[in-house]
């Protein structure tokens, strides 16, 4: 989010799913729609079937990258300077949209001098991306009359993670690829209600819609409406949480809906923030490895028992309907927020969440016209700025950016925090399946469960022969923070010295071995790269 | 080329862009053909021989979901001809078809049903060898029953169309002609993603998910979002007996049309799996008790407010959820930040 937030002004997906059959150059790096965005890898072959021009960069031979016209097979972690690798060609052939870069943007001579620095041979030393492949990849995106970029957590989940995303905005710029349809940079979101909950402010330093919490008069209008102060120093994030409880700054943690033990990066450094504290609430609709530790846990309600809205990964709000009464004892997070309130002598008395959103629509300008009779049949597309306004399909039109001109920031490239060496061998990248989601459906979703019960770890061909390792034979996966255990699959999807892994078991705890380094910007954890050994283990 | 033609059917004028079928234009004009074969996200395949009507200058009886409406056409729907034409057509798929409607989950839900009792088919005067296969239900997602199958090929054309995966096909010819993944294997096993969109493209029994499959008829739908990834698919929670049994898609969806994945479509057991939690714990002695809602949210209400008593609200943090609603996120956000006095919230996916 605040990559794309700081090139373009807007931290989102620029442009709509439904345009994706009519693309005619797609550009997915970082990401493997078909199994986990499936509908919109469907659209994505859909707009195959139709002729368009497919660029994949991802370390694994995963569907689409069977599927492109060119696949960059580069090394995880390696993604900046295979951009910059893409803007030294474009701007060497003058493949470049000078009347685009002077009218809409600025800082592009930071960028062209960075660029330079990068030519094909250099970055194929980096990426292990042979030259004429870049160069291929080059062509096609900038010389195409519209381009669309499409990423997901394999550009966010590192180190540099916002740098990634901004190279990316640097990409599209530079080629004018912004602000019309079938074009753009497409953060795909990962969960049902990602952009919602940083829309709403769920955040350390914005207010609900990315309002500043460091501004005034911003702080001044929620005070007013609220009838409370609203401090002015920002808060933890995510990480620092952790960090502060084990410091012991932190006393108390009311855990919504998430489980950080499975979820997050280095385990055991969450469990031992977990630990530290004096008093931790967990509101959720399983008894989670996180609840377990909790010393009260709230049974809250499935998106089935409740009504309210969900954003989606184009910026669509959406209505969520209740089927259901909730199940047992169990209640709808809302309610149990405004009891709690009530009971610290703050009264908040929604008789429904359709109030809420009224109260939010007040507040949150990109918000202002939306109201559940109008999300009725097929939501609406923030920014939303009025009652009469009908949503908007793609951002930034004509280039008009949402922060007035673009930013072109000069990156460079960083190695990932952790890379394999002499102890730790192999390079361990992260994902998902298709038939489990997260953490949340293995077990409790008894048919996908039956389908898919259990972790697979992709080794290559030449590797598992080296480690006398047969395909679904038992093994070992250990970093410098943990091991775990799960049949090997024995397949050339991935590269040789890379091994992957999904997170969705319980009986095999990913997150214990991966990395707990983070985005310096975000504080993402860098989930997709971390240094292991791989060893039979019957 | 013109932009509009215009046509007469029925004895009524249509005025209509070139390329429009007489079935599209008939149904702007609010007459109703039936169809079997044709849906509207789908090319027109003219499979079925259901939808026939009359037009000058066209030989015989012609498919209304291929014929492309033509300037000056006199098109008749609903002669006593093409009623004869569509009952036979209809009685013939009858006649090669399981006659055990109430043992079909699609009973009073099926398409072929439907058009028998709209078109008058009530006997099938025909007797002869009927299809004969076994059901592949060797997965935990979808039933296929061929022997229920009406060769429409909608199933087909979601594949390669809409999901884009391929996966079923015609195979054999003839009386022999099925519906079947590449070498007439199951499912499992196939390239199959179990996507379900040909499930939900299924005029009959043939094609059927397994959980509404297992459960009966629904007592009512209701219209949601997915509760997995980022997408926004909206399907249908099939409700029955106050439980959520299965999920359906339609064209409607703003976003997916009829397109799911395994998880949206097959995945929302979870909602009643037995690990749900039903009352409030407390931890006593390391271990949980069940306790009222009052007792749980007063311990809450207590803790929260001595830890800020006494090392101020700073010392008490909070995470959100990108699984929540928006409502709650906000919620949440203000709880912190005017009850508690803190900024001190965040979520897991802040990328």
């Amino acid at each position: 989010m605040a990559g794309l937030a700081t090139s373009f002004g807007s931290g989102a997906m620029t442009n709509s799913i439904g345009e994706i059959p009519d693309n005619k150059v797609m550009f997915v790096i970082g990401a493997n729609p078909p199994e986990a965005h499936p509908v919109i890898g469907a659209k994505m072959r859909q707009a195959l079937k139709r002729g368009a021009r497919l660029i994949v960069a991802d370390p694994r031979k995963t569907e689409l990258a069977a599927a492109a016209h060119v696949w960059l097979r580069l090394r995880p972690g390696t993604d900046v300077a295979l951009i910059n690798g893409l803007l030294n060609i474009i701007i060497e052939n003058s493949w470049h949209d000078d009347a685009f870069i002077a009218e809409c943007t600025t800082g592009f001579a930071a960028v062209a001098a960075v660029a330079a620095q990068y030519p094909p041979d250099r970055v194929e030393r980096i990426t292990g991306v042979p030259a004429p492949l870049l160069r291929q990849a080059a062509e096609m995106y900038a010389t195409a009359e519209r381009a669309a970029i499409f990423y997901t957590l394999g550009i966010t989940e590192h180190t540099c993670g916002t740098d990634n995303v901004m190279s990316l905005a640097n990409l599209a710029m530079l080629t004018g690829n912004v602000g019309k349809p079938a074009a753009g940079v497409n953060p795909l979101r990962g969960q049902n209600n990602v952009q919602g909950a940083c829309d709403m402010g769920a955040l350390p330093n914005f207010l609900p819609g990315y309002q500043q919490l460091k501004w005034p008069d911003v702080r001044q209008k929620f005070a007013t409406a609220w009838e409370a102060a609203v401090p002015d120093k920002p808060g933890y994030t995510l990480p620092d949480m952790f960090d502060a409880a084990v410091r012991g700054d932190l006393k108390a943690m009311f855990i919504m809906g998430e489980d950080p033990v499975l979820s997050d990066a280095d385990a055991h450094h969450v469990r031992k923030g977990l630990e530290s504290l004096d008093f931790l609430v967990c509101q959720n609709l399983f008894l989670t490895e996180t609840a377990k530790l909790a010393d009260v846990v709230l049974p809250a309600a499935s998106f089935a028992e409740k009504d309210g809205t969900f954003t989606t990964t184009e910026r669509r709000i959406q209505r969520v309907r209740q089927a259901i009464a909730p199940i047992g004892g169990s209640r709808p997070d809302w309610r149990i927020i405004c009891d709690l309130a009530a009971r610290l002598g703050y009264p908040l008395t929604y008789g429904s969440p359709e109030e809420i959103m009224a109260e939010i629509a007040a507040l949150t300008p990109v918000y202002a016209g939306v109201s559940y009779p109008r999300l009725a049949a097929a939501g609406l597309q923030w920014p939303v700025p009025s009652a009469g306004h009908p949503g908007t399909p793609y951002l930034h039109e004509n280039g008009k950016f949402a922060c007035g001109l673009g930013y072109f920031q000069p990156i460079e490239y960083e190695p990932p925090a952790e890379v394999p060496d002499a102890d730790y061998p192999f390079l361990l990248t992260t994902g998902r399946i298709l038939y489990h989601y997260n953490v949340s459906t293995h077990r409790r979703a008894a048919r996908l469960t039956a389908h898919r019960p259990e972790e697979k770890i992709m080794v290559h061909p030449a590797d598992a022969a080296r480690l006398g390792l047969a395909d679904g034979a038992a093994a070992a996966v250990a970093s410098r923070r943990g091991r775990v255990r799960a049949k090997a699959q024995v397949t050339d999807a991935v590269p040789p010295g890379v091994v992957w892994m999904s997170f969705h078991f319980p009986a095999t705890p990913t997150n214990e071995i991966t990395s707990g380094a983070y985005d310096k910007v975000t504080k993402t954890y860098e989930y997709k790269v971390c240094a292991v050994k791989i060893e039979a283990a019957p | 080329m013109a932009d509009r033609l215009t046509l007469t059917i029925d004895g009524r004028q249509v005025s209509v862009p070139p390329g429009t079928t007489v079935l599209a234009a008939a149904r702007l004009l609010g007459i109703n053909i039936p169809t079997l074969c044709h849906l509207a996200d789908l090319t027109p395949e003219g499979a079925c021989r259901v939808c026939l009507v009359e037009a000058d200058g066209v030989r015989g009886l012609a498919a209304a979901c291929t014929l492309p409406a033509a300037a000056g056409m006199v098109v008749r729907t609903n002669t006593a001809a093409i009623r004869e034409a569509r009952a036979l057509v209809v009685e013939l798929l009858l006649a090669n078809h399981p006659a055990d409607c109430n043992a079909c989950q699609r009973n009073l839900d099926c398409e072929l049903q439907r058009l028998a009792a709209d078109l008058g088919v009530r006997a099938v005067r025909f007797r002869g060898e009927r299809r004969r296969y076994q059901p592949d239900d060797a997965n935990p997602f979808i039933v296929r029953d061929n022997e229920k199958c009406v060769l429409c090929g909608r199933c087909v054309r979601v594949c390669k169309e809409v999901q884009v995966c391929n996966v079923l096909d015609w195979t054999e010819r003839g009386f022999a002609s099925k519906v079947t993944p590449a070498f007439d294997t199951a499912l499992d096993g196939s390239a199959c993603v179990f996507c379900g969109t040909c499930v939900s493209a299924c005029p009959t029994g043939a094609l059927a998910a397994k959980p509404l499959y297992e459960a009966g008829r629904p007592d009512k739908k209701v219209r949601t979002t997915c509760p997995f990834c980022g997408v926004g698919c909206n399907f249908d929670l099939n409700v029955k007996d106050g439980q959520v049994v299965g999920v359906t898609s339609d064209e409607t969806s703003a976003v997916n049309g009829r397109l799911l994945c395994v998880k949206g479509r097959f995945g929302i057991d979870y909602v009643h799996s037995p690990d749900r939690l039903t009352a409030p714990l407390v931890k006593k002695d390391g271990a949980f008790v069940e306790t009222s809602w009052d007792e749980a949210l007063g311990l809450v209400a207590a803790r929260l407010a001595g830890i800020k008593a006494a090392h101020g609200p700073d010392a008490i943090a909070a995470l959100s959820s990108a699984r929540c609603t928006n409502e709650e996120n906000y919620l949440l956000q203000k709880f912190m930040r005017a009850v508690v006095g803190t900024n001190n919230i965040d979520h897991c996916a802040r990328t």
